[in-house]
């Protein structure tokens, strides 16, 4: 059986949900070999094979990470020489769809980016795609090279293997960086605040905020904390400054797909609802009837944010006991 | 310093958007198009760089007869001239044969930067700039919040998802910006004015040394198997507020086991 690359989304070795998604997605094409670079690879090694790395490839070399993605795509590259996959699936983040972008030039092969699903197809992998602010769904192939294929987080389930061993076989890959590739130096790097709540792009609940919370999103983050979700905001939130632009939901911030999402003060314009709108239930809280956000919702209110999310919040904790 | 944009002219959002039955390729002719809302950000940084500094702003697109209306738009809000790639073989080609493309064309040109959007409108992939920095062996610069040049080298701030980096490089780098990075200028009469008297070339692939057989939809490394158009969402319950709307709320997520 030949093997899936899946380049392995982690921080100093705590290994993202997203990686996880990406290996059960490796497991229905091949045999799923994990592709770590960077530091922290002992951590990583027992969750890797928990979720189904047969195989991982521990990637060695000098300035890997402090030059912007020009390191990662010739170490993929050079893996990719070393293990000649079947495919090679990628976080659709930005930094890997453009490494993604890199790899496919480098090794003259299709790129398929934003896949929400990956099927095992007679001649190759057959990726799922939304496109056109969910307008449609269009299915697809590589038919040159390896296919490289970005996912999106919340595409797949994690699949736990029964008895899976300590850890993957690991292979460790010595790769050498040019000096073409360090043409983007990294000089400094200032890590993001935790916020204490799940990750925006892979949280199940997420509960968003905008014009209408008139700079307040104390209501919104009180529901968040009490349904266990994540905080988004809309542009218009982002750009007056009340909230930062990680948060942001839309066409140029996050595109998002929880099990429920609750647009609170959105009016719900084109640019938001590109982000949001494969969510699988949407919830709207605006005082405006009209909000075209009402024609997307599942279940609305027509209401003051400011009265509905707290006795909301007070009845999901009174719920909750 | 001489800055090239790639442009381009996508289908309005907020039309109709759909695909050509015939081929599975994206509708351009069918659907009004207009300059990528992403690339203003693009024309605007290339604008401020050279009014700060002297130069020229060279904007690129490749497209169909249409995609003009895009270069027009980027002359009138201030750049110098336009090169147009239009070639009927360009017609389906990927992202792969579309950077060929624009990266030939660009090596016609005398630059000191590259500079693009974050992504097109369209196509949303986000790919094109980093696979122009492979085609012409140039530094990476990109997603970029803020932008300076100062002698000859290019710094930026990139807002990513775990973290914010400050990134650095030598000219002549190829730096895409984001739309945090500045506010576009409008065309103002004048400038719409200066626009008809600015030069705009158009090219064929073999102006750029390409044949048809590395471009278009026959040539593309994927290929569509099939499109199906989801059925909008319709619109479930809607209450107001009478004194328990986020009771009702509650209600409602519960029995639907969300929370």
């Amino acid at each position: 059986m030949s093997q899936v690359l899946v380049l392995v989304d982690h921080i100093d070795g705590a290994v993202r949900k997203t990686t996880f998604e990406l290996l059960a997605i490796a497991q229905r094409l091949g045999e799923p070999a994990a592709v770590f670079i960077g530091n922290g690879f002992e951590n990583a090694t027992a969750a890797l094979a928990e979720y189904g790395a047969v195989v991982a490839y521990q990637v060695e070399g000098e300035g890997l990470e402090d030059y912007l993605v020009g390191p990662k795509a010739e170490a993929l590259a050079q893996v990719v020489a070393q293990a000649s996959p079947s495919a090679v699936l990628i976080p659709s983040s930005a930094e890997g769809k453009e490494i993604a972008a890199r790899l496919a030039v480098k090794i003259g092969s299709g790129l398929i980016t934003d896949a929400i699903d990956v099927q095992a197809g007679d001649d190759g992998p057959v990726t799922t795609q939304s496109v056109f602010a969910a307008g449609f769904s269009v299915r697809a192939t590589v038919t040159t090279g390896i296919p490289v294929i970005t996912v999106k987080p919340n595409s797949a389930a994690p699949s736990p293997v029964a008895a899976a061993p300590a850890s993957p076989a690991v292979t460790t890959v010595p790769v050498t960086i040019s000096e073409l590739a360090r043409g983007a130096k990294i000089v400094e790097r200032r890590p993001k605040e935790k916020s204490g709540r799940p990750d925006l792009s892979e949280a199940a609940i997420v509960v968003s905020g905008g014009r209408g919370t008139n700079g307040d999103f104390s209501p919104v983050e009180a529901f968040a904390d009490a349904v266990g979700g994540a905080v988004g905001a809309s542009r218009a939130a982002v750009d007056a400054g009340w909230y930062p632009h990680s948060n942001q939901v839309g066409q140029t911030g996050k595109q998002v797909s929880p099990q429920l999402y609750v647009a609170s003060g959105i009016s719900g314009a084109i640019q938001h609802r590109a982000g949001m709108q494969t969510s699988k239930t949407i919830v709207a809280i605006n005082k405006d009837a009209e909000a075209p956000i009402f024609e997307l919702a599942d279940f609305g209110v027509v209401g003051d944010l400011f009265k509905v999310l707290p006795q909301a919040t007070a009845e999901i904790l009174k719920r909750k006991g | 310093m001489n800055i090239v944009v790639c442009v381009k002219h996508v289908p309005d959002a907020q039309a109709d958007r759909r695909f050509s039955a015939g081929d599975n390729t994206t509708d351009r002719g069918g659907v009004d198009g207009l300059l990528s809302e992403l690339d203003e950000y693009a024309v605007e940084a290339a604008l401020k760089l050279v009014e700060a500094a002297d130069g020229k702003v060279t904007v690129l697109t490749v497209g169909p007869e249409q995609a003009t209306d895009a270069l027009r738009k980027s002359l009138q809000m201030g750049a110098h001239e336009a090169v147009h790639v239009l070639d009927d073989a360009i017609h389906g080609s990927d992202a792969i044969a579309t950077s060929k493309v624009l990266a030939a064309a660009i090596g016609k040109l005398e630059y000191d930067l590259v500079l693009t959007g974050m992504a097109s409108t369209d196509g949303v992939m986000s790919v094109v700039p980093a696979m122009l920095a492979e085609r012409l062996s140039l530094p990476q610069v990109t997603l970029a919040s803020e932008l300076t040049v100062e002698d000859g080298v290019v710094r930026i701030r990139r807002d990513g998802d775990v973290s914010t980096e400050i990134i650095e490089a030598a000219l002549p780098a190829v730096v895409s910006v984001t739309d945090q990075i500045n506010e576009p200028r409008y065309p103002s009469f004048k400038g719409i004015m200066a626009a008809k008297k600015k030069p705009l070339q158009t090219w064929t692939l073999s102006d750029l040394g390409l044949s048809a057989d590395e471009v278009g939809l026959s040539a593309a490394w994927s290929r569509v198997e099939g499109i199906t158009a989801r059925p909008a969402r319709q619109a479930g319950q809607i209450i107001t507020d009478d004194g328990d709307g986020g009771t009702k709320l509650v209600e409602y997520l519960a029995g639907a086991k969300l929370v």
